[in-house]
């Protein structure tokens, strides 16, 4: 068995090496008496694009809502650089969220604002810049997601497509070291979707930062992760841990080799990836 | 044309014995329109365990045309088939048919998570008080989380936008004076018309001005203009901040280190404070004013009369205590409205849920809490 096996107990970071980046530690989640996924670890490193997988109503999203404090976890905890996020105080969980960037799966852009307010807000919250100078890096931020020119335009009045690009740009307004995206390619065709696949593999070279993507998108997957975890709805835990299109050539699993090839009743298919 | 289609309805399905084997044997047009043969007619066969067929095969020589009715009732005869741990042979169906039928049982029933059974009566009331003190317990779970956002506001260190207050001060204060002044109007109109009616039999008519005022400003301005502001913004809160929920708009704040709750809650509870008392004393002379036009197209009384009457009648503690009462009707109906918001669903019928559930549980408070002051009023000698 190829997969690496990913649950078990975690290791104590210890002091010779640098906490991992990302640490999900013992984590239970649950939906009241329904456990969706028992006793997760996994760790991710700094400049990682790190894709959670899984079928639809796995509990992928509901994994990354834990990871940002959206939901709180039965046990066990989730911690960045060796500081627990779980248990910290408000304050510093505060802090801690500035260094995110969430992207939702429907943009989640605020409609009562205009697209430049909305990537804006963030600015204008946690910095001391000028309103004008607010102004000038959100049409930044909205130009480098190929929005120049809808500054003034209300999320009602853009498309699907727009929509996710705004939420990005809003997402990487205080230049983030973890980026969140919850499905990028969701609802979106595969032209838009493998743009905006470019668009993310581009800010993350640049801006250095790490990427937590929860998709299901295989062209997406094998296109930008450099390590995954796979959920299994059935045994609520990860079968599988490491480089997607590693994961693909070598692995064993019956499970994760029908997930990584489409074929819904098992054995190895040719696919156009990999 | 009808007739004869009843008539090959009846003629869809007839059973015969072959041996052990139960044949049934399909003909005419099965259509969905013409009702659906049930497998019971099959079930009577097994009725006695001696006499039970041992194989169910089928005979589709004479069917002529089938749709879902012979697909549902080819998969009740295998239900039954394995019931009785019979072996039904399918292959005198048509192909398309047995595919379906395939489809159909592929996948075994997935046992939902909520069980679809009929709780007893006692479990229902065990299940009605768990959600009851669940809802006790979010009420005042929210009033603590407003508490501290108020707490940060007074430290100088909640954060909110003034322009989004300013906006809502609009929303709720000067976009409201149209529905307040003819509501508050006709309420005049109506108690001055109610008191004349009566007090002219007594050659009373100028203590009509006593009852309007008395009654517009302890009691009905207030309770008017909230329950106008229930109805209006009470439940567009709760609808934006419901569509705000399912958006995931409200996850953004949080994930940003935003308390969503100092941000939309506190400038809605700030401006719906501020500009109640405001509308509440525009309401008393607007009704004030309904009355002194029933007094003067009514009774003949003039205008100056008719105020002056109200000036004496009316002290500076009733308007003072009704200006408070609408201040407090303020804070119950944003809490009602944001409270409802926040507690959205993530549906589209949940935020029509949440606004029916704000505009109730705002004009309730405040009926509820009308009655508080009337007794502390009393009690006080207000």
């Amino acid at each position: 068995m190829s997969a690496i096996k990913a649950n078990g107990k975690a290791r104590a970071p210890s002091d010779s090496s640098p906490p991992p980046h990302i640490e999900v530690r013992n984590l239970t989640m649950a939906y009241g008496d329904f456990v969706v996924m028992r006793d997760l670890n996994f760790t991710v490193q700094r400049g990682a694009v790190f894709i959670i997988m899984g079928s639809s109503g796995c509990g992928k999203t509901t994994l990354l809502r834990h990871m940002i404090g959206l939901k709180e976890p039965v046990t066990g905890e989730v911690l960045y650089d060796g500081r627990s996020f779980t248990r910290a105080t408000p304050a510093e969980r505060e802090a801690m969220l500035r260094r995110f960037g969430v992207l939702y799966q429907g943009g989640a852009l605020w409609s009562s604002r205009t697209l430049a307010e909305n990537v804006g807000l963030p600015l204008g919250e946690f910095t001391d810049l000028s309103a004008a100078e607010i102004r000038e890096i959100a049409s930044l931020k909205l130009a480098l997601v190929g929005l120049k020119g809808f500054e003034d335009f209300y999320p009602g009045e853009i498309s699907g497509g727009m929509h996710k690009r705004g939420g990005l740009a809003r997402a990487i307004a205080l230049d983030p070291e973890i980026l969140f995206f919850d499905e990028p390619s969701a609802g979106l065709d595969p032209i838009s979707s493998s743009l905006l696949d470019d668009l993310i593999l581009e800010l993350r070279n640049s801006l250095g930062a790490t990427l937590v993507v929860v998709s299901h998108e295989l062209p997406s997957i094998f296109r930008i992760g450099t390590d995954s975890i796979l959920l299994d709805a059935e045994s609520h835990s990860i079968i599988a841990r490491g480089n997607p299109r590693e994961l693909l050539a070598h692995s064993q699993d019956p499970r994760v080799i029908r997930f990584l090839t489409r074929c819904g009743s098992g054995g190895k298919a040719e696919t156009q990836y990999g | 044309m009808l007739a004869k289609e009843e008539n090959a309805a009846k003629e869809l399905l007839s059973l015969a014995r072959s041996d052990d084997a139960l044949v049934i044997r399909l003909s005419g047009a099965w259509r969905l329109r013409h009702g659906m043969p049930s497998a019971d007619a099959v079930a009577v066969e097994f009725a006695a365990p001696a006499a039970a067929p041992r194989k169910v095969v089928f005979d589709a020589a004479a069917l002529s045309h089938w749709d879902s009715s012979l697909v549902n009732f080819v998969k009740g005869v295998n239900e039954l088939c394995r019931e009785h741990h019979v072996a039904a042979d399918p292959a005198g169906l048509p192909t398309g048919l047995q595919r379906l039928v395939g489809l159909a049982e592929a996948v075994p029933e997935i046992k939902a998570r909520i069980s679809g059974a009929r709780a007893g009566l006692l479990e229902r009331i065990g299940r009605a008080i768990i959600s009851a003190n669940q809802a006790v317990g979010e009420f005042f779970a929210f009033v603590g989380v407003i508490a501290i956002a108020f707490g940060n506001l007074m430290r100088g260190r909640a954060r909110y936008r003034r322009s989004d207050l300013l906006q809502i001060i609009q929303q709720c204060g000067a976009n409201a004076l149209g529905i307040v002044t003819l509501i508050s109007y006709l309420v005049g109109v109506i108690l001055a018309f109610m008191g004349a009616v009566q007090l002219q039999q007594f050659g009373a008519a100028i203590y009509v001005a006593d009852l309007v005022g008395i009654g517009i400003v302890r009691e009905m301005g207030a309770m008017m203009t909230g329950v106008i502001m229930a109805g209006r913004t009470g439940a567009a809160f709760a609808a934006e901040l419901g569509t705000m929920k399912v958006t995931e708009e409200l996850d953004a704040f949080a994930t940003m280190g935003i308390s969503p709750i100092e941000f939309l809650v506190l400038p809605r509870v700030i401006a719906l404070v501020l500009m109640m008392p405001l509308l509440c004393l525009y309401a008393d002379f607007v009704g004030v004013l309904g009355g002194a036009t029933v007094g003067f197209g009514m009774l003949g009384l003039s205008f100056t009369t008719y105020f002056r009457e109200t000036f004496h009648a009316v002290t500076m503690g009733e308007l003072i205590g009704g200006l408070s009462k609408s201040a407090v009707y303020g804070i119950l109906i944003a809490y009602a409205g944001c409270l409802r918001g926040f507690q959205c669903g993530s549906s589209s019928s949940a935020v029509g849920d949440a606004a029916t559930a704000a505009v109730v549980t705002g004009i309730v408070a405040i009926v509820v809490a009308c009655g508080i002051f009337a007794v502390a009023f009393n009690i006080l000698g207000i």
